[in-house]
């Protein structure tokens, strides 16, 4: 159930009639491929075969019930957690396991540590790891919008430890001022690391936050694809109509670890976990599906398979993709090799042949 | 070609680019109506509208982080921190947002912001209106760092960076905002990027400064021209990229090198450019490289006189480098 924020404006909670069920079961096959990515890249990276993995199992209704309600032309400016957004808008799998490994075929040339992926063609815009910063961004590439005049908005994404960062009051406060055609969505998972939700702020809700910026803030059950799409869409509405931003919280929980490099045994309950895998997004969709009958059991064993097989060839082929050319370190600094540059190059490469530098 | 101060050389670079591309967009503290503490947007605001010249509310951190958000999208942003004193709430958008993002997403996301900020002491600005940190930037790889120190030189050096494809720190002295003048070529004029300028042509010692050490550098140079010491007088214009070939050229017709800042010298900018000199001219040197700069402590403000370097304090190091070898 969506409730409402402090003194916010209420989105209209349950189920939306705006999804068919072909929609909700392409929204579900991709929360079960998110799901099955994050326990095998989780397994990868105990074998050594990626350096990092920050899981977002948990976060998959909130995060695919909002890419859902986006348009394609509207800018992702996400977080290091945002898989399902990537997978929604078709990125492929083996795009992201390039990423993770940083071979020769990755899109952002192995510049990166795992989860740190972006694709222009898919307006998905470079996270960075600074948590924060890319809200202030996408308050500025929604004024862009608002300048040239495109039915377009922003989203951008981010947890609820962002929300004492520097950039999410500052982009904020822009926003109210320029009214502009941006969704906040922060995913309420609980944690941010080992601080609690309680610990993070002091305010009842995070939503309300945004009424002291002078728009309107909902919180919602991110576990619930239905409650989620409907408030981004309506925010997304809002935007286009230059009624401008909303900030949305979808309460949420990480059941898996911070990242690979954590282990949340140190500061939370198994009990509290297993509370909250009760309410799992995906075996809520799941029951869903199957109640009105739209998902058969011989459906859902063939998605497990054909979601297993699709990232096994994936892994595969990536692993099998030539390594990345250490000289391609020098691209991309400047939009050309300064002098400098180019002699630093120059004696890299004099190096690696000398055998002084062995990739 | 008319005769103007280097506030007003800014603000003509600015009228000029804006009206060149409607992509050019200038935002920052006070920059609209009031046109600038310093009056670099005056008029703007008048010509072009509050769309293009937008007064932001107090947030350096917002300021860069929404202007580097709509040069992703594709416009030209032109952001203006009142002092680079206040520079720092956005230091993370700088050096892990701007600098980055072309490297960090594989070339996919260029992203093109000139921010102009007034540096430097000689006003009586005490601590917090008063500082030279270009070295921050220029230690940051992916930042292009431009300081000019003639109204010639501040438009076209400002109209190369808003044309360039990479992210530009374009430093004003503001010391000399109103005594630099000078002519200015009228309409479209540019100054490339990484190219010194030779201010005065020296047999016998080389002098780099930039900003506003070039007057006081100019006048040493005249004092000991007087002695029949002949300085060749280096405005660097560009410490990112810089003119390295240059710099060392003119070493290894001199022989001798005086560097000067305003800013404090322990790891300062002339750090560098002494490095690179031991590095590639060391054949060449007839005595050690001396730095003339400000002191190691923070920017005082009653003894702002004796903190900053002057052509007397110049004069005297290319004495000591003249007495050697
Ligand atoms: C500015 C900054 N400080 C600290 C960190 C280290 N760090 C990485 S993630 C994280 C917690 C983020 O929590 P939240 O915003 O709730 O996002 P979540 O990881 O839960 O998705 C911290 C402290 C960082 N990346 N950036
Ligand atoms: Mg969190």
């Amino acid at each position: 159930m969506a409730k409402a924020a402090q003194s916010a404006p209420e989105v209209a909670p349950g189920v939306s009639h705006a999804l068919s069920n072909d929609r909700l079961l392409s929204m579900y096959r991709v929360m079960v491929l998110a799901r099955a990515i994050d326990e095998r890249c989780l397994s990868l990276q105990r074998q050594g075969r990626i350096g990092f993995y920050a899981p977002a199992s948990g976060q998959e209704a909130a995060q695919i019930g909002c890419a859902a309600a986006l348009g394609d032309e509207d800018w992702i400016f996400p977080a290091y957690r945002e898989i399902g957004i990537a997978l929604w808008r078709k990125v492929p799998f083996r795009a992201l396991m390039d990423q993770f490994i940083g071979n020769s075929t990755d899109r952002v040339k192995g510049r990166q540590m795992p989860n740190h992926y972006s694709f222009r063609d898919h307006n998905f815009v470079s996270p960075s790891s600074p948590i924060g910063t890319q809200i202030t961004q996408a308050v500025g590439a929604a004024m862009a919008m608002q300048r040239r005049h495109v039915p377009q908005v922003t989203a951008t994404f981010f947890g609820d430890g962002a929300t004492s960062s520097n950039d999410f009051h500052a982009g904020m406060n822009f926003a109210g001022v320029y009214r502009t055609p941006t969704i906040f969505f922060c995913q309420n998972n609980q944690w941010a690391i080992s601080l609690p939700r309680s610990r993070q702020t002091h305010s009842a809700t995070l939503a309300q936050k945004a009424e002291a910026y002078g728009f309107s803030g909902v919180v919602v059950d991110g576990n619930d694809v239905h409650a989620v799409f409907d408030a981004v869409a309506a925010a997304r509405e809002r935007a286009l109509a230059g009624e401008g931003p909303t900030l949305i919280e979808a309460q949420v929980y990480r059941f898996g670890p911070h990242s690979t490099s954590d282990d949340p045994h140190r500061y939370r309950s198994d009990a509290d976990v297993a509370e909250w895998k009760r309410k799992d997004p995906i075996l809520r969709l799941r029951e869903e599906l199957r109640t009105s009958g739209a998902l058969t059991d011989e459906a859902e064993s063939q998605l497990q398979e054909a979601v297993k097989r699709e990232i096994s060839e994936a892994i595969e082929a990536a692993e099998g993709a030539p390594a990345l050319d250490p000289l391609t370190l020098f691209d991309d600094t400047f939009a050309q090799r300064t002098p400098r540059l180019e002699e630093e190059r120059a004696e890299f490469q004099r190096l690696l042949r000398e055998g002084v530098i062995r990739p | 070609m008319s005769e103007m101060t280097l506030v007003q050389a800014v603000n003509r670079g600015l009228f000029e680019a804006m009206k060149q591309d409607p992509d050019v967009l200038v935002l920052g503290e006070d920059v609209g109506v009031d046109g600038g503490v310093f009056r670099a947007t005056d008029g703007l605001i008048k010509e072009y509208g509050a769309e293009r010249v937008i007064d932001t509310p107090l947030s350096e951190t917002g300021i860069i982080g929404t202007a580097i958000g709509m040069a992703l999208y594709g416009l030209k942003p032109v952001a203006e921190i009142q002092f680079l004193d206040f520079i720092y709430p956005a230091f993370d958008q700088i050096v892990s947002e701007l600098a980055k993002f072309r490297f960090r997403s594989g070339g996919q996301y260029p992203c093109h912001v000139v921010i102009r900020a007034p540096y430097g002491g000689g006003i009586k600005g005490g601590v917090y209106h008063s500082q030279s940190t270009e070295a921050y930037f220029c230690h940051t790889a992916g930042l292009k760092v431009a300081i000019p120190s003639t109204p010639a030189d501040a438009k076209g050096l400002l109209l190369t960076a808003i044309h360039d494809e990479d992210p530009v720190m374009f430093f004003e002295p503001k010391r000399i905002y109103r005594t630099a003048t000078g002519d200015v070529p009228d309409g479209d004029y540019r100054v490339p990027l990484g190219q010194a300028r030779t201010v005065r042509e020296g047999e016998h010692l080389s002098i780099f400064a930039y900003g506003a050490m070039v007057p006081p550098a100019s006048e040493a140079a005249s004092a000991l021209a007087k002695d029949g010491i002949s300085a060749e007088v280096i405005d660097l214009r560009t410490l990112v990229p810089l003119d390295e070939a240059a710099a060392v050229a003119s070493v290894e017709k001199t022989g001798r090198a005086v560097v000067v800042h305003e800013a404090a010298r322990f790891c300062g900018f002339g750090a560098e450019l002494s490095a690179i000199l031991a590095e590639r001219a060391f054949y060449s040197l007839k005595a050690p490289i001396l730095r003339v700069t400000g002191y190691d402590t923070p920017f005082p403000y009653a003894l702002e006189n004796v903190y900053l370097p002057n052509a007397a304090r110049i004069e005297a190091a290319a004495r000591a480098v003249m007495r050697e070898g």
